[in-house]
């Protein structure tokens, strides 16, 4: 009734306050056995230990001066971490002497070469006059094109973008170029591509098709003088029977300033490195291009490892869609662009220039009707190039081969006819329910000021806007062109036909024993008349 | 990626030329924040984009306490006004992999099973549910998978706690740049599967708290990898591209806390990729 105590016996605190009887009397002893017991507690704390040198005791003082300096908010929470950083910290080598190298990390290399896009040279006021009188400037305005961009939500950062900028200057005043353009950014795996697209100024692009000329003719010689010597030590040996097999005739590639052709493009890597020119392309590796699938790597001599093999390296490939893409998604307003007047409209024209009359219409209709869009790139054919060419024609040239052959090929090979230059986009083929072209307005809240963006379902990265006079295409993206059903690799194609019959080579059944022997017979026979007659001649001299 | 952090990640995310317009930033500035406030999450993370045909959606994930629990997945289409979605379950999951095109941009399309896949689509009649895909339900299936694929986060960024949660770990100052470089310094930060699988020597080195997840090392195809590491800006940002799901972007600026991953692209998955390595 009147509190706890005093406890009765059968209670289970009973005799528990008496002195003692407490609990842990009979672990803690008197006052000197007391700080013995300490003094035994802190020797324990401060045994160091075998595997780091390190005791308790130094660590928890550490510790805790660490987290009454710094104070961190729910300190019981992170105390093991707390622990850890302490113990890694303690790992200083502090036996060497010597000062660690400054590491300089990559980060500064960049920066010095980004810098120096920035520098302007002393040579320059002279080539500004120049220009002057040369007529518009060559250099495009990236910054303007990217911020039409951006209010579709395209396009790179702000300062990558003015590293571009001034990139495309310094490739300007190191080649000679009439006009130049942004044309976007292929993604690798290593690094990535920027490509400037350019049309060289006329003089300069005779003087390199000489020297690639000149060239290919010093190397054709070289090859006739290996073969001189090779057709020597064959004629000791016998030569297998050569194969009939004859590759098809190789498709001339179109000549630098036409067709696929018609844009020379340079590379670099990053804004500050080097331009590197790409090389023209051949239709070949443009349809061998249509057959894989590869992903970029980010240099430019890497091989392509493919089925069916790839005709040149990555340079190569890289040129090669980049031609796809300029085929498939260059556009512009309809009637921004026409036909020369003065020339009849053939065909296979090349040619287009501005129109001076042209009225660009109003956002709304360009976003709702493809039809107000047109390609002004033409289209690749199935042959890999833009203008038909009949290869036949080519191996009339070569007087060895036979008439019969001529006729042969000629009828295999059918004129392929493409799409006129200036086609409306709205006649290109969609795959399954998915149109080849995506039309939206950038932005519907403020419609006075909004611009008609277009990105194309076919190449998936490929975008394209216009507002009011101005267009531009840009492409950012892997490269590759975007198909509903999964990418089949080619299969191989079927085994040779074996070698044409010939003596030493076709097969004959062996003669079985009842041959052998009638033959045997047969000879017998023959060789016993003429020994009759030979007797019978005899007799009669 | 975090949205307070929104417009310093996206510049530097903008090398694969994918970013939003500034009136969709402008939006998306506004009208996250109010979705904290709303469902109380305590971190709204900007997933991406998923460009449909006909139109785009925008995909906001809202996480709780335990960073590593289901996350809550809105959709929008135009930034400002967000619909929750529902969890995905197996099915959908099955179902999503039978459809395979084109998102079409309409939340309310569907697709005709019978055409795709008679089998899955006679199982459904059976159940009593209509033979058909919503578009709604392949949108919350592909992000589940693109998450559980290629979401991914550095080593050390979270740490799990004995109790079984997972939160930032406070003590995590960034990827030195050596590591950041490694593909085994970053995490999918999913349910680990093949943890188990190490042998007890690898394990002997592992810190549970922190390695608790599986790293990027083992993911197929082995080698190369399916990831695409490039070091922008002379190294000052760390750039993994996926090429398994062509768009998923994650970037991380090494000796500091920035890191985060978005996707801008077509929500399809690179069924190719063996033949392009």
């Amino acid at each position: 009734e009147g509190g706890h105590g005093p406890y009765q016996p059968h209670e289970p605190g009973y005799g528990l306050d008496q002195p003692g009887y407490s609990p842990y009397e009979d672990e803690i002893p008197d006052a000197q056995a007391r700080m013995l017991a300490i003094k035994n507690a802190k020797a324990y704390l401060l045994k160091t230990s075998t595997k780091s040198g390190l005791n308790l005791y130094d660590h928890f003082a550490t510790i805790l001066t660490k987290i009454l300096d710094e104070q961190p908010a729910n300190t019981v929470d992170i105390i093991e971490t707390i622990s850890q950083d302490v113990k890694w910290a303690q790992f200083r080598k502090k036996m060497d002497t010597l000062r660690d190298e400054h590491l300089i990390p990559p980060t500064f290399e960049a920066a010095e070469k980004c810098k120096a896009l920035f520098i302007k040279e002393a040579g320059e006021e002279e080539h500004e006059e120049l220009d002057e009188e040369m007529g518009e400037p060559a250099l495009p305005n990236v910054m303007e094109t990217a911020f039409y961009f951006e209010q579709a939500g395209i396009g790179l950062s702000k300062d990558e973008c003015y590293y571009i900028f001034l990139a495309f200057k310094n490739l300007i005043s190191v080649q000679p170029i009439q006009t130049c353009r942004f044309w976007g950014k292929i993604l690798g795996l290593e690094m990535n591509y920027i490509i400037a697209e350019v049309q060289l100024r006329e003089g300069e692009e005779e003087e390199e098709e000489r020297e690639g000329e000149e060239e290919e003719t010093v190397a054709e010689e070289k090859e006739m003088g290996e073969g001189e010597e090779e057709e020597e030590q064959k004629e000791k040996e016998p030569e297998p029977p050569k194969s009939t097999y004859k590759p098809p005739p190789e498709i001339p590639k179109e000549a630098n300033g036409t067709g696929t052709n018609k844009y020379v493009y340079f590379v670099c890597n990053e804004p500050g490195k080097p331009w590197v020119k790409l090389p023209p392309v051949t239709p070949a590796q443009i349809v061998c291009a249509r057959q894989i699938k590869k992903f970029f790597t980010g240099r430019l001599d890497a091989p392509i490892v493919s089925f069916p093999p790839f005709p040149g390296n990555e340079a190569n490939y890289l040129r090669a869609q980049i031609a796809r893409i300029s085929a498939g998604t260059h556009v512009s307003p309809t009637g921004f662009y026409q036909f020369p007047e003065d020339e009849e409209e053939e065909e296979g024209g090349d040619t287009y220039e501005e129109n001076p009359e042209f009225e660009p219409p109003p956002v709304a209709e360009m976003v709702e009707s493809l039809a107000m869009w047109a390609h002004h790139v033409k289209g690749i054919l199935k042959q890999g190039r833009c203008v038909w060419i009949n290869p036949a024609q080519k191996s009339e040239e070569d007087e060895e081969e036979g008439e019969e052959e001529e006729e042969e090929e000629e009828e295999e090979h059918q004129e392929e006819t493409g799409q006129p230059l200036l086609t409306l986009i709205s006649e290109d083929e969609g795959m399954k329910n998915i149109p080849a072209w995506t039309a939206q307005a950038s932005t519907n809240l403020i419609p006075e000021y909004s611009i008609a963006i277009l990105q194309s379902n076919r190449w998936p990265g490929a975008y394209a806007f216009a507002s009011g006079r101005k267009f531009e295409n840009i492409y950012f993206g892997w490269g590759h062109k975007y198909s509903p059903e999964s990418h089949t690799p080619a299969l191989p194609p079927p085994a040779e036909a074996e070698f044409p019959s010939e003596p030493g080579i076709t097969e004959a059944a062996d003669p079985t024993v009842e041959e052998e022997l009638a033959f045997k017979a047969a000879q017998e026979e023959a060789l016993a008349e003429a020994e009759e007659e030979e007797e019978e001649e005899g007799e009669d001299d | 990626m975090e949205a307070l952090s929104l417009p310093a990640a996206l510049s530097l995310v903008a090398g694969g030329g994918a970013g939003l317009s500034p009136e969709l930033r402008a939006a998306l500035g506004a009208s996250l924040p109010l979705l904290q406030r709303d469902y109380r999450f305590e971190r709204v993370w900007f997933w991406g984009c998923i460009q449909g045909v006909r139109g785009a959606y925008y995909i906001a994930q809202g996480l709780g306490p335990d960073r590593a629990a289901p996350r809550s997945r809105l959709y929008s289409l135009n930034c400002l006004d967000w619909s929750l979605l529902t969890p995905a379950t197996e099915e959908m999951l099955a179902l999503a992999e039978e459809v395979k095109g084109r998102f079409q941009g309409d939340p309310s399309f569907e697709y005709s099973l019978a055409e795709i896949n008679p089998e899955a689509a006679a199982r459904l009649v059976q159940s009593g549910k209509e033979p058909v895909m919503k578009e709604e339900a392949r949108l919350i299936a592909t992000i589940e998978q693109i998450d559980r694929a290629v979401g991914i986060v550095p080593r050390g960024a979270f740490v799990k706690t004995p109790l079984g949660s997972v939160h930032e770990n406070r003590h995590f100052e960034g990827l030195s740049l050596v590591e950041a470089k490694k593909l085994s310094s970053y995490f999918h930060f999913t349910e680990p599967t093949n943890l188990k699988n190490k042998t007890l020597l690898e394990k002997a080195d592992l810190d549970p708290s922190t390695d608790f997840l599986n790293s990027l090392e083992h993911d197929i195809p082995q080698g190369k990898g399916s990831w695409s590491i490039q070091l922008e800006k002379g190294g000052s940002v760390v750039v993994l591209r996926s090429l398994l799901w062509l768009g998923l972007t994650f970037y991380h600026v090494p000796m500091t806390k920035q890191f985060g991953y978005i996707y801008f692209g077509t929500g399809e998955k690179n069924l190719d990729l063996p033949f392009m390595l």
